[in-house]
């Protein structure tokens, strides 16, 4: 129990330092950026407190907000992820989610990835929606929506399986 | 009573939820609007200090093209100093645009956003050097934004990329004034809204600040007009204006102290109370 708190810590640190250092720095054609922070929420131990998971991702994103002068964009969005991702689970393992123990750490199943898709894309939509505000921005909120989930889904699935050798 | 109690414990986690997604969304709300919250922004010590960390390893990687134009710049005040077309007219040498150094802070660009909508730059210096918000801020080849919020130590600063940005701005050989705006597309180029029908705009011609604004002095450089077109309702011109700065590429900044501020808005305030 513990220990599995002292890893959500760290993985809430590390995600955070390497999102603020390295990726809100990739700016592809000058508007695309990964932001695969949002892998703290998704590997979130399945059974664990849910309250927990809400407040901690709320504060993920005020962090996010501060580093980005984005106003409350990333809270919204990470708030909204949290709260939403026992149905995505649902969606993509079927009713009987929470009897299983799911770690989504191990090798790639094509449930594995639709929840990974389904989450990055709930996360993007609202992301771009609330950064753009208006509505005459509609295309170019969907293109920005597109393509930054195609690069934060290689980029988490990247690191995925590069911490994978440290869980074991 | 007992089911009150009964709800908020079987309904926590949504009524946190709730709570949770109302607080963020008014802070997303109050960032939209034009003087935003002060408490989420990057000028505070735990963003700011780790901004100029990274900021500090950053640097090397720019060092030629900041050199570059340093020395572009050296020239160009030199050639004030040197080759005075008119010598009852005298440029003070240590004059920039007619501001005083006095009235000038140096600072540094330690963090820098252009991908989104609403861009912000972080600075390295704050209110213990004395910047307060709604300071222009400008760099050797143009304009580049005004001040927002400031910490003790840092401050940020609303990028002339940013859609909530409106500078007063003029043509360099015409005097007519429009407003300069961001269409949120380019890195490169920002609109010059409102100029009226009657001015002659030519694609070259340079694009300065006007003296309406109390906030830039008159004639610093912003662009060069790219392409007019007529807004349809309103009748005046829009013109593109291609930026002479590069703001994707930001390092050494002027904050611009105008002491005259304080008192033109004193006066302002006095004619209206009138």
């Amino acid at each position: 129990m513990n220990s599995a708190l002292l890893v959500n810590i760290f993985r809430f640190i590390m995600l955070l330092a390497i999102q603020i250092v390295i990726f809100n720095n990739m700016n592809f054609l000058g508007y695309i950026s990964p932001f695969p922070y949002i892998l703290y929420i998704i590997l979130y131990p399945v059974n664990s407190n849910k309250s927990g998971l809400i407040i901690s991702s709320f504060l993920l994103g005020l962090t996010m907000d501060m580093f980005c002068n984005s106003g409350g964009i990333h809270a919204t969005s990470c708030v909204i992820l949290a709260y939403y991702r026992p149905y995505i689970f649902k969606f993509s393992f079927g009713l009987s989610y929470e009897y299983q123990t799911i770690k989504l750490n191990e090798s790639l199943t094509p449930e594995r990835f639709s929840f990974i898709l389904v989450s990055v894309l709930l996360h993007h939509i609202i992301l771009f929606v609330l950064e753009a505000f208006q509505f005459k921005f509609i295309w170019d909120i969907l293109l920005r929506t597109l393509f930054s989930s195609i690069f934060t889904i290689i980029t988490s699935i990247i690191i995925i399986y590069l911490i994978k050798p440290n869980k074991r | 009573m007992q089911q009150i109690f009964n709800f908020i414990i079987r309904n926590s986690n949504r009524l946190l939820f709730l709570l949770l997604l109302g607080i963020s969304l008014t802070l997303t709300i109050q960032s939209h609007s034009y003087h935003r919250s002060k408490i989420i922004s990057s000028a505070n010590f735990l963003s700011g200090g780790v901004y100029e960390r990274i900021n500090r390893i950053d640097e090397y990687l720019n060092l030629r093209a900041e050199n570059e134009e340093l020395v572009l710049e050296n020239a160009r005040l030199k050639s004030l100093l040197f080759n005075k077309e008119d010598t009852t007219k005298l440029p003070l040498p240590d004059t920039i645009k007619g501001v005083k150094p006095a009235d000038i802070i140096v600072s540094k660009v330690i963090h820098n956003t252009y991908s989104t909508h609403e861009n912000f730059l972080t600075l390295n210096s704050g209110s213990n050097e004395g910047v307060k918000p709604d300071m222009g801020v400008i760099n050797s080849l143009g304009i580049v934004g005004v001040i927002d919020n400031t910490s003790p130590r840092y401050s940020t600063v609303v990028s002339i990329l940013n859609m909530k940005s409106q500078i007063n701005a003029k043509l360099k050989k015409s005097n007519h004034f429009g407003s300069l705006t961001w269409d949120g597309k380019s890195t490169g180029f920002v609109q010059l809204k409102d100029v009226p029908r009657l001015a002659s705009v030519r694609k070259g011609d340079t694009i300065v600040t006007g003296g309406q604004s109390v906030i830039f002095p008159e004639g610093i450089n912003i662009g060069t007009v790219e392409t007019v077109y007529k807004e349809e309702q309103t009748s005046f011109y829009v013109i593109k204006v291609k930026l002479f700065n590069d703001m994707t590429n930001l390092g050494h900044v002027y904050i611009i102290k105008s002491k005259d501020r304080e008192e033109l808005i004193n006066l302002e305030k006095k004619e209206k109370d009138e």
